[in-house]
């Protein structure tokens, strides 16, 4: 089928909401699109300039010659044109992009019709391996990984994290020139390396959901579009690692935490999880959610995140606050510590250890962690469980302390209305 | 191929291990060095005197400015390093905690800029 030129016939399947389906196309493409060109060129600057320019075509194409069957084969091919193009015009000019040009080989391969292309390979794995290097500092990879894969523009990245425009674009500038100097690799770690290499890009993308479900800003109480972001994110990685169950494990718990998000506020004000109605959870993350649970689990490779998913699983699977079964609770965080002895898990355990022996039980192994008291979840903790124990003098203490350390409006405003309750109650 | 320097950084008050350390890590050192030639990776490496015995020079002007000591005044110094080549960022990497395990030290790895 030819493709019709800008300007050709009053295109015939000419669609008045292209302008969104552009939108759309720009998500779900960009990603696999900049990691295609990355892969051909080996140069990160030149894919996204060529893939913004093959989108600008396309903005202004396709409301007159209709979608192409493939958009992001037909996006890929146009970019790589683009890029071939400015390349052959700097190699007439300069003998080092001529070897450079020449280094590329034969154009042929190109010289098909983009619009029947039916795929280009998928190399955004390899591009996310490279945007997660261990050598570049984890706001860097948060920040690469967004903008490389997630098409976020340097705006969109710098008001999720809280810092200017200037700096955001310093801080990826810097970035790429690092993956270009020194050689970071663009490939799939080999297996021996593989483990830890991964841990790190799930790491980076539970890290920019965390950042949008509960965002450490004073202003807002969550950011849906950066965890929506780290789904759509986590169901790529998913889809490109089918056989690697932590990566199921990341993309269940994040369903099944973006499940109770409708439940989490009422009024500005956070609703503990025993105290949301469960009615208004989305059934249809839930469902998939438990799904990935049972897929992984079969696989008998536990690791941290299928068992947090797990133990997100066993909250969803109680119609009632009530019915949660806190044994099998507290038996998964026993394994998650057993894996990831942290002071965090160590904190969650107890949590759960109260609601199956009792607030004082929960005390006892909350006094056995150390170094949180800094932290707000602990003095929170606390203060609940305090209460509950009939402590209202020390739980009124925590409680004050909690609301201190807490950035989140809604928490904030939660554990303020704790504290007035027991103010009240005690004078 | 791209070159890597390898720097060897510790703080120089830290107290030297006993001898038999210091000879284990001489020991280590020579067999990493050994390894290294063999692999083809090898390009110069050498141990420094402490910081010191450096010099700092200053030619920009008409007169040579000499000073004493170090021109970076820090607790951290380079105590050595290797020149070495490495087809990308991950084989340096694992030269270095190769090196480091060898020499006790942590080891910055820093890319030359590439040949014209």
């Amino acid at each position: 089928m030819p493709t019709p030129a800008p300007g050709d016939d009053p295109a015939p399947h000419a669609n008045p909401s292209t302008d969104t389906t552009v939108d759309q196309v720009f998500r779900e493409e960009y990603g696999r699109v900049v990691a295609a060109l990355v892969r051909r060129f080996g140069d990160i600057e030149l894919a996204e300039d060529v893939a913004q320019e093959a989108f600008v075509e396309a903005v202004s194409r396709w409301p007159r010659s209709g979608l192409p069957p493939n958009p992001g084969a037909w996006l890929t091919t146009t970019a790589k044109n683009r890029a071939i193009d400015r390349l052959r015009r700097e190699s007439t000019r300069d003998a080092r992009h001529a070897q450079a040009a020449a280094m590329l080989g034969p154009f042929d391969d190109d010289d098909v019709d983009p619009d029947t292309v039916s795929s280009v390979p998928d190399e955004r794995l390899r591009l996310i391996f490279t945007c997660c290097h261990p050598a570049l500092a984890r706001d860097a990879q948060v920040a690469l990984t967004l903008r490389l894969l997630g098409g976020l523009t340097m705006a969109e990245i710098a008001r999720a994290f809280l810092v200017d425009e200037a700096a955001m674009s310093k801080r990826l500038t810097r970035s790429k020139q690092k993956i270009k100097a020194a050689h970071i690799p663009y490939r799939i770690p080999p297996d021996h390396e593989l483990p830890s290499r991964l841990a790190g890009v799930l790491a980076t993308l539970y890290l920019v959901f965390n950042e949008g479900y509960l965002p450490s800003s004073p202003d807002v109480e969550v950011r849906t579009d950066l965890s929506a972001e780290a789904i759509r994110q986590a169901r790529v990685l998913a889809s490109l690692m089918p056989d690697e169950p932590e990566v199921l494990g990341l993309l269940a718990l994040m369903l099944l935490t973006e499940a109770r998000r409708p439940a989490r506020f009422a009024d500005g004000v956070l609703v503990t999880l025993p105290e949301q109605d469960r009615t208004l959870w989305d059934a249809r993350l839930v469902a998939e959610g438990h799904d990935l649970v049972r897929a992984c689990l079969r696989r008998g490779r536990p690791g941290p995140y299928q068992i947090q998913a797990a133990i997100n699983a066993v909250h969803t699977d109680a119609g009632l606050a009530e019915a949660t079964d806190w044994g099998q609770i507290v038996a998964l965080y026993d394994q998650l510590y057993a894996v990831t002895p942290t002071p965090v898990v160590a904190l969650n355990r107890a949590v759960a250890l109260a609601e199956r022996d009792g607030p004082t039980a929960g005390l006892v192994a909350l006094e056995a962690v150390h170094g949180l008291d800094g932290y707000h979840a602990y003095q929170a903790a606390r203060a609940d469980l305090l209460r509950r124990a009939g402590r209202v003098a020390e739980a009124v203490e925590a409680y004050r302390t909690a609301v201190e350390l807490s950035a989140n409006p809604a928490e904030r405003a939660y554990l303020a209305g704790r504290l007035a309750e027991l103010s009240a109650a005690r004078w | 191929m791209p070159k890597y320097l390898l720097s060897v950084w510790s703080r120089e008050d830290d107290p030297m291990p006993p001898d038999d350390e210091v000879q284990a890590m001489f020991a280590a050192v020579g067999r990493f060095n050994e390894e290294v030639q063999a692999e083809g990776a090898w390009v110069f490496a050498g141990g420094l005197h402490p910081a010191s015995t450096a010099t700092v020079v200053d030619g920009r002007g008409g007169d040579v400015v000499t000073t004493d000591g170090p021109y970076a005044e820090s607790k951290e110094q380079m105590g050595g390093f290797w020149v070495l080549e490495a087809p990308d960022l991950d084989a340096a990497i694992d030269l270095a905690r190769r090196g480091s395990a060898a020499c006790h030290g942590k080891v910055e790895v820093r890319p030359f800029q590439d040949d014209v």
